[in-house]
C-alpha cells in the first residue's frame, strides 16, 4: 500500500510549528502589532518578472472573473497601513508557481508585519529580537552580523557589485569552473549580480548566527525606498542563516507615481521575456495616493524558519503534507 | 512514410522515429538520463535556488557516462536539455577476442561487442557466462557494470599460515579473471570466493 496518505514531517515537528507560531503571536502581542488577515485570492497580483503566479476563477454575477493566489501579502496589509491600522502583522500562505526544491515549496507560510515610524535600522533591530527570541532555545548562535551588500559582494569576490563590468565578472566564474554564467548572464548585470551572489556570497552567509544584508542595488528595487545619501542603493534588507535565505524587507516606497511606474517597468519586462499575463494592483495604487505612513516591512519564510530551528534537510521536513502529497 | 503533393510533384516526407524528449529543469530527476555538451550524461542531484527577488536557478550534479565524471553545471529554472537514448540492459558475458568482449541479451540472442574503453573496470570481474549490466547509448555500448558480488576462483595465492581463521592481516590472491583481492590467510589456492565487485573486497569463501 502506498505511503502518499503520511505526512512528510513527524508529529514532533508539528508540535514545534504550534509553538513557534505561539511565540511569534507573544513578541508581537507584547509590542502592540496587530494581528490581521488578508484575501489569499486577489483580483490582481504583483509584477515581479521572477515571479509566476496561480490562477483560478469564479463565477458571480454572470461574470467570470479571474483571480490569483497571493505570492506574498503585501499588497493587501500596505492597503490596510493607507487605512489607518497601524503597526500590523500577519501569518499566512503565500503561493509561488514553480517553485519546488529542498527549500521551496510552492506554498508555504509566511510571517510578514509592518512597523510604522520604522526605518530600515529599526526594522533590523526588529528582526534580529524577533529571530533571537524565537531560535535562542534551540540554537546556539553567534551574534547576528550585518553588512552591507557591497561590503559582502567584495569580501567574497573582489568583485565590485555596482561597477559593472562583464570582463571581471567572467573571470571571476571561469576561475571558479562556471564558465555557464557567461552564456545565462550575457551583459545582464542583474542576472550577473543573482548569478554570483547566489552561488558564492550567499553559501557564506549566517554560518553561526543570523545575517542580514542591506543596501542592494537600485535596480533591485521591488518596492523599496532609494536610500536618501546614496541613489545607487535601496533601502532593502535580506536575512541569511546557513547560507539560506530567510526573508526579504524594505524601507517601504511611499511615492505612488513612482511605484505605479515601478510596476509598468515590470509588466514591460514581463512581455519582453514572455512571462503570463499580470493585473497590475490599482488598489494599491490608489492606497498609496491616500497616503501610506512612513514605515517598515519585512516577510519571513516560517517553514525555513523552522527547518534551521529543526536542523532538517528539506522543507519536506517540516510541512505537514509537502506539494507531492498535498 | 506519407505523400506530399506539391506542384504536381510527390514528395516523399520521411518521419525517422526521433523520440528525443525535451527536458526542462524542473523535471530533472536523479537517475534522468540528458545529453549535455554532445555526451550523454545522468542527473545525479538538482539544486533549486532562487533568489527572493531575482532569477532562479537549477544547480545540477551530473555523470559523464561516457567518462564517468561528475561535474557540477548551473542553468537557468526553465531551461531543458535533451533527453539521451541510454538503456541498462541485463546480458551474458560470452567470451573475449583480445580486441572486444562479446555479450549478448538472454531473450533475444542479440550480440553486442564492447572495446576495453566500454568495458573499464569491470574486465577484472567478467567470467565467460556471467551476467551483467550494459549500459546502451543509442544501441551501442557505454559501459560495462558487473554484478555487485561475483564468484571466483583463486588461481595464484601463497599458502597460508595453518590455524589461522581471524581473516586478519591477509595477502594478496589472483583471481581467475586476472583480478588480485586480498584475502584471509586461511583461503587456498584453487578455491572459490565470493567478491563485492563496488569495492573490490573479499566476503567470503563459497561452498561448492
Amino acid at each position: 500500500m502506498s505511503n502518499a496518505w503520511q505526512p512528510t514531517c513527524s508529529i514532533e515537528s508539528l508540535r514545534l510549528r504550534a509553538k513557534l507560531l505561539q511565540k511569534i503571536r507573544s513578541y508581537f502581542s507584547a509590542r502592540d502589532v496587530l494581528e490581521v488577515e488578508t484575501p489569499l485570492l486577489s483580483h490582481s497580483c504583483g509584477t515581479d518578472p521572477y515571479l509566476d503566479f496561480f490562477t483560478t476563477t469564479y463565477e458571480y454575477a454572470a461574470q467570470s472573473n479571474k483571480l490569483f493566489l497571493q505570492a506574498s501579502p503585501e499588497f493587501a496589509m500596505k492597503r490596510l497601513l493607507c487605512a489607518g491600522s497601524g503597526s500590523i502583522y500577519q501569518i499566512c500562505k503565500a503561493f509561488r508557481k514553480g517553485e519546488s526544491g529542498r527549500f521551496h515549496n510552492p506554498e508555504f507560510t509566511m510571517l510578514e508585519w509592518y512597523r510604522v515610524g520604522y526605518n530600515l535600522d529599526h526594522l533590523m533591530d526588529d528582526v534580529e529580537d524577533l529571530l533571537v527570541f524565537l531560535s535562542k532555545e534551540s540554537l546556539s548562535l553567534s551574534t547576528t552580523e550585518k553588512y552591507s551588500y557591497r561590503e559582502v559582494f567584495t569580501n567574497v569576490t573582489g568583485l565590485d557589485p555596482f561597477v559593472f563590468s562583464v570582463e571581471q565578472y567572467s573571470a571571476f566564474v571561469i576561475k571558479h569552473n562556471r564558465a555557464e554564467a557567461l552564456t545565462i548572464c550575457g551583459h545582464d548585470h542583474n542576472l550577473w549580480l543573482d548569478f554570483i551572489f547566489s552561488h558564492y556570497v550567499q553559501p557564506s552567509l549566517g554560518l553561526s548566527g543570523f545575517c542580514l544584508v542591506y543596501g542592494y542595488p537600485a535596480t533591485q528595487s521591488s518596492l523599496a525606498r532609494i536610500n536618501i545619501e546614496n541613489p545607487e542603493i535601496v533601502d532593502r534588507v535580506e536575512v541569511f542563516f546557513k547560507g539560506v535565505e530567510l526573508g526579504n524587507g524594505y524601507y517601504e516606497l511611499q511615492d505612488a507615481q513612482e511605484q505605479n511606474q515601478r510596476f509598468d517597468n515590470e509588466i514591460q519586462v514581463r512581455q519582453e521575456i514572455g512571462c503570463p499575463l499580470v493585473v497590475k494592483d490599482d488598489r494599491l495604487i490608489s492606497a498609496l495616493y491616500e497616503g501610506l505612513p512612513d514605515c517598515s516591512g519585512i516577510a519571513i519564510g516560517l517553514d525555513r524558519l523552522l527547518m534551521i530551528l529543526t536542523e532538517s534537510v528539506s522543507i519536506d521536513d517540516v510541512l505537514s503534507f509537502s506539494i507531492q502529497r498535498a | 512514410m506519407g505523400g506530399l503533393h506539391y506542384n504536381g510533384y510527390v514528395y516523399i516526407v520521411c518521419h525517422l522515429e526521433e523520440k528525443m524528449a525535451i527536458y526542462s529543469t524542473n523535471e530533472f530527476k536523479s537517475g534522468l538520463k540528458v545529453m549535455l555538451d554532445n555526451d550523454p550524461c545522468a542527473i545525479i542531484e538538482n539544486e533549486f535556488v532562487k533568489p527572493g527577488k531575482g532569477q532562479a536557478f537549477n544547480r545540477v550534479k551530473i555523470r559523464n557516462l561516457k567518462t564517468g565524471r561528475v561535474i557540477e553545471r548551473t542553468f537557468k529554472s526553465g531551461d531543458s536539455l535533451e533527453s539521451a537514448d541510454v538503456v541498462d540492459v541485463e546480458m551474458q558475458y560470452l567470451y573475449n577476442d583480445g580486441e572486444f568482449r562479446h555479450f549478448m541479451t538472454p531473450e533475444s540472442f542479440e550480440q553486442y561487442q564492447c572495446d576495453a574503453k566500454a568495458v573499464g573496470d569491470a574486465s577484472k570481474w567478467l567470467k565467460d557466462q556471467d551476467m551483467c549490466t550494459v549500459t546502451l547509448w543509442n544501441d551501442a555500448p557505454l559501459s560495462v557494470t558487473p554484478t555487485n558480488f561475483v564468484e571466483l576462483t583463486i588461481v595464484e595465492t601463497d599458502p597460508g599460515v595453518r590455524g589461522d581463521t581471524s581473516g586478519g592481516g591477509g595477502k594478496p590472491a589472483t583471481l581467475d579473471t586476472g583480478a588480485v583481492v586480498r584475502v584471509p590467510l586461511f583461503v587456498q589456492q584453487g578455491e572459490m570466493i565470493k567478491v563485492d565487485t563496488r569495492t573490490g573486497e573479499y566476503i567470503s569463501r563459497v561452498k561448492e
